[in-house]
């Protein structure tokens, strides 16, 4: 139920293996993107250029909270996760047309259904935590919303804040509740599947973009994301596979199994994306909020989690864990 | 120079965490200058907000201007006075309705009341919609902004436009919703010599509403 010692998770040399690693190629990265914000010339090089390091800057401080979050355990990362649910869920309702009179329902959205969500995680109550918004939260917002009396746009109200409650908080949750699985034979290693998921899906993001900047000509739906392109996208996935499959030593799977799921990741993380551009075509925004610098918002970095953490866990959760 | 209340600076915090404001200065810079802010009025939010996002050395020397009828006793009174410093002025005195003797004598001890704030070096931030609006658009002004102008027609008038904070903490409700919100402070405008007041008014009121980001 709750982490394990302190001793035990810092001495799990996996672990430190996977994330020494993950800080080598950063510096790496950030060594090279340095070097070629300096020699590059040329606008369209310049903005690549940026947009990576950008993404390197992010990275980076994603790397400090999570090893934050080995040191203070599956509590510290609850409480991490929640605050990005928070963060998320704050830029999502600023962007969606809410009444006056969705002001004591969006209270308990913010203040009482996130932290319920995320204690229940906590105390490893799955039945509970897996149905609560799905079930619970759907029937009781738009009845809170109705008992208000204002039904102008009443269903697109309801319906929307149902939405951003799943992908902001429910679906992001998926992801500190992978800490949570109990796996024979990889006990106390949970914080390497989560791990796992937030590096795969993290990386095909990147690996999309830079695919689709070397090699991308024939766009996806130009109307929702101009700069997704085929060519982006099957390299991005191919690659992503790729690496999280040379990774399984450090998950509980074999290659074949670990590869299966790298995709799964990447796809989802696509389809997360694709998401989300639309969510903000359609509110004549180009990002989220200003929250992690040069990058958008949170909303943008999490996208891909959101959608690819709850598959991974259920897929996880019913070959893996008896 | 005075100091700023402790309890101020930790509500402004509070404001500024809560309504997660994006602070633009289109029309000029951040200076430590006299100056008169007039702002949309659309939640108890709007003050604080705008206030934390003036310089440092400025906040202690600008006042709110408040209405009497609604910020005494109690709590209210204390904060408004004691911990951000405000002006306290008759609503009713301003009305255009009644034409009798007291009630210009009432409105010219506002103006005076005003001045009086405004002294050498304070600045004032005014709301001259004279209520909280519903956050759609801006309200018709009231007429205390034109006079005070007239008084000093060498300060400058800031307009700053607040957006979503009657989303973040309507009228009626006690918490708020953390949003995230804007505020854009736009050009200094003066009033001209001899400019009539309904074009003053007309001029200052279209000046913050240009400030209303398009498309949102």
């Amino acid at each position: 139920m709750l982490s394990p010692n302190l001793i035990v998770r810092l001495r799990n040399p996996q672990l430190l293996w996977l994330f020494g690693g993950i800080l080598g190629l950063l510096v790496i990265a950030s060594v090279t993107g340095a070097l070629l914000g300096r020699i590059l010339r040329g606008d369209a090089a310049r903005a690549t250029i940026d947009n990576l390091n950008s993404r390197i800057r992010a990275w980076w401080i994603m790397s400090a909270i999570f090893a934050l979050t080995m040191v203070v355990g599956q509590v510290g990362s609850l409480f991490l996760f929640a605050l990005m649910s928070l963060l998320a869920l704050r830029e999502y309702i600023t962007l969606t047309p809410t009444h006056r009179a969705d002001h004591r329902t969006l209270l308990w959205t913010f203040f009482v259904v996130t932290p319920v969500q995320y204690y229940l995680i906590g105390i490893g109550w799955y039945g509970l935590f897996a149905i609560l918004i799905p079930v619970a939260v759907f029937v009781l917002i738009p009845t809170h919303i109705a008992l208000r009396g204002d039904t102008e746009h009443f269903l697109e109200r309801a319906a929307e804040i149902q939405f951003g409650i799943m992908i902001c908080v429910y679906c992001l949750s998926y992801a500190p509740a992978l800490l949570m699985l109990k796996i024979p034979g990889f006990e106390g290693k949970s914080p390497q599947l989560l791990l796992f998921v937030v590096l795969i899906a993290q990386m095909s993001d990147v690996l999309k973009y830079t695919w689709g900047k070397l090699i991308g000509r024939h766009k996806i739906v130009p109307g929702v994301s101009p700069n997704k392109t085929w060519e982006g996208f099957v390299g991005g996935v191919l690659s992503a596979t790729a690496i999280g499959a040379a990774l399984w030593r450090f998950t509980p799977f074999g290659p074949w199994p670990a590869a299966g799921l790298s995709l799964v990741i990447a796809l989802l993380g696509a389809a997360g994306g694709l998401v989300m551009s639309a969510i903000k075509r359609d509110a004549h925004v180009k990002d989220f909020g200003s929250l992690i610098e040069g990058h958008g918002g949170m909303l943008d970095r999490i996208d891909s989690i959101c959608f690819a953490a709850p598959v991974f866990f259920h897929i996880v959760r019913y070959y893996y864990v008896p | 120079m005075s100091d700023i209340h402790p309890l101020a600076i930790l509500i402004a915090a509070c404001a500024r965490g809560i309504s997660g404001v994006q602070v633009t200065w289109v029309g000029c810079r951040p200076e430590e200058q006299q100056r008169i802010y007039f702002a949309n009025h659309t939640s108890h939010l709007d003050f604080v907000v705008l206030w934390s996002a003036l310089p440092p050395g400025v906040r202690s020397r600008t006042h709110p201007v408040a209405a009497r009828d609604y910020w005494q006793g109690g709590v209210r009174a204390y904060l408004a006075k004691a911990v951000f410093r405000a002006v306290f002025v008759d609503r009713a005195a301003h009305s255009e309705q009644t034409g009798k003797e007291s009630s210009f004598a009432a409105a010219h001890k506002v103006i005076d009341d005003l001045s009086a704030a405004l002294g050498e070096s304070d600045s004032l931030i005014i709301f001259p919609e004279g209520t909280r609006g519903s956050g759609e658009g801006v309200g018709p002004f009231r007429s205390g902004i034109y006079h005070l102008a007239r008084k000093h027609p060498e300060v400058d008038l800031v307009p700053a436009y607040l957006e979503n904070l009657s989303r973040i903490l309507p009228k009626g409700e006690l918490l708020p919703v953390p949003l995230l919100s804007r505020l854009t402070f736009g050009e200094p405008m003066r009033i001209h010599p001899a400019e009539a007041k309904e074009d003053f008014l007309a001029r200052a009121r279209t000046a913050l509403e240009s400030l209303r980001r398009k498309g949102q």
